[in-house]
């Protein structure tokens, strides 16, 4: 199964994005292969409205089982959910970090959408 | 003849200024309309007190997905420039409160997965008090888009003599949907730092769009100054000032027509009316 975490940048040592839709990127984990793929969002950085939407499409996109982020709204959450994607909310610390967090189960699932649109 | 009142900053006075302009163009024998086109918050009718006499709902077109025809082609995703829509498999999501409205996903769908359907924005109200004719539109609440709605209170005021159009605050979409086609728009400001500063967007945008305009100065106090200066250098006509005076402000606290009730500032309105009607020609 591959699993996403929002990523401020590129590698394993950066830091999880707090925010989800305008989040700078996504890190795609291979649990299996033990392997990685940063997917840009830059587009929806800058987008007027519906990032969240759009960014929970990248996610879709990429098939995986889960996603880890820092917060999540309404409308990512519809869509997350809708594909059968895990939503873990309250991440923090480098990417390396929550991947063995989730592996040891030391998250914890949402169930709802823990913040409202616009957020920040 | 199409005036419309505008400002920039809001509670300068546009309504106090629309309304007690209508009036006195009505008691002139003119027929005329009053347009409340502040959607988000109308106001006119409260010192108007008009018996509304019809009201009519009005929609707008929206997508609504039957995703038993979907095959998951990704296509009105694709075109949808508002990210309103999302594909998951073969089923579509739509979030018709993004929608913008365009049309582009229901006509690109070759399956008809996608169809149009209709969404309430909110109403637009009329009503007739001997020759002022009244027109008022109010928004949906939580519905976040008002231009529309604008457009729909200002295609019903199309047969009187003087059309009065009161704005939106602000510079932004709504407030441009609402001076759209007017012969005449009224920047009403207060001479306050606050005052001048929106107001310089507010005359930035009337230049832009190439409108006859002019300023009204409300509350008008020592500080006038800080308004005649600018419109000195803008080459702006000060078309009337309305005094910073108490009893406006009381009478004004009770939902009252002013130039009824203060026949002093009757002529303000008057000698305002006539220099619009000069600077249209």
């Amino acid at each position: 199964m591959k699993i996403a975490v929002s990523s401020t940048a590129d590698t394993s040592d950066s830091a999880v994005d707090l925010r989800f839709g305008r989040a700078s990127g996504f890190i795609i984990y291979d649990l299996e292969k033990e392997s990685f793929e940063f997917v840009n969002n830059e587009q929806n950085l800058n987008a007027m409205q519906g990032a969240g939407v759009q960014a929970a499409q990248i996610v879709v996109n990429q098939n995986v089982g889960a996603l880890i982020t820092g917060h999540c709204g309404p409308k990512a959450f519809k869509v997350l959910s809708a594909a059968g994607i895990k939503i873990f909310v309250g991440a923090e610390g480098s990417i390396k970090e929550v991947i063995e967090k989730y592996k040891n189960n030391e998250l914890q699932q949402a169930l709802e959408a823990d913040v409202k649109g616009h957020w920040v | 003849m199409k005036i419309a009142i505008a400002s920039g900053k809001g509670g300068t006075g546009k309504s106090t200024l629309a309304v007690n302009l209508a009036y006195l163009l009505s008691k002139m024998n003119k027929n005329v309309c009053l347009l409340d086109c502040d959607v988000e918050e109308p106001n006119c009718h409260i010192f108007l007190k008009p018996e509304i006499k019809s009201t009519q709902k009005i929609f707008l077109p929206v997508p609504e997905a039957d995703n038993e025809k979907c095959t998951g082609c990704g296509k009105c995703t694709e075109i949808c420039q508002f990210n309103s829509l999302a594909l998951i498999k073969n089923s579509i999501m739509v979030f018709p409160e993004l929608c913008h409205n365009c049309g582009g996903c229901w006509r690109i769908c070759s399956e008809k997965a996608l169809v149009k359907a209709q969404k309430e924005i909110g109403e637009v109200q009329e009503a007739k008090s001997g020759n002022l004719h009244f027109i008022h539109g109010k928004t949906k609440i939580a519905e976040p888009m008002s231009p529309p709605l604008i457009n729909a209170v200002k295609e019903k005021g199309n047969s009187a003599d003087v059309e009065i159009i009161d704005c939106p605050p602000g510079t932004s979409c709504p407030m441009i949907a609402a001076i759209e086609g007017a012969d005449y728009v009224i920047l009403v400001t207060e001479p306050t730092p606050f005052g001048l500063y929106d107001l310089k967007l507010a005359v930035d945008v009337v230049k832009k769009l190439k409108f006859n305009a002019g300023i009204v100065i409300n509350k008008s106090s020592y500080n006038d100054h800080l308004i005649e200066d600018f419109a000195a250098k803008k080459n702006m006509e000060i078309l009337a000032k309305i005094p910073d005076d108490k009893k406006i402000a009381e009478y004004y606290s009770t939902g009252g027509i002013i130039i009824e009730k203060i026949p002093e500032y009757k002529e303000i309105f008057e000698n305002l009316n006539e220099r619009i009607s000069n600077n249209k020609r």
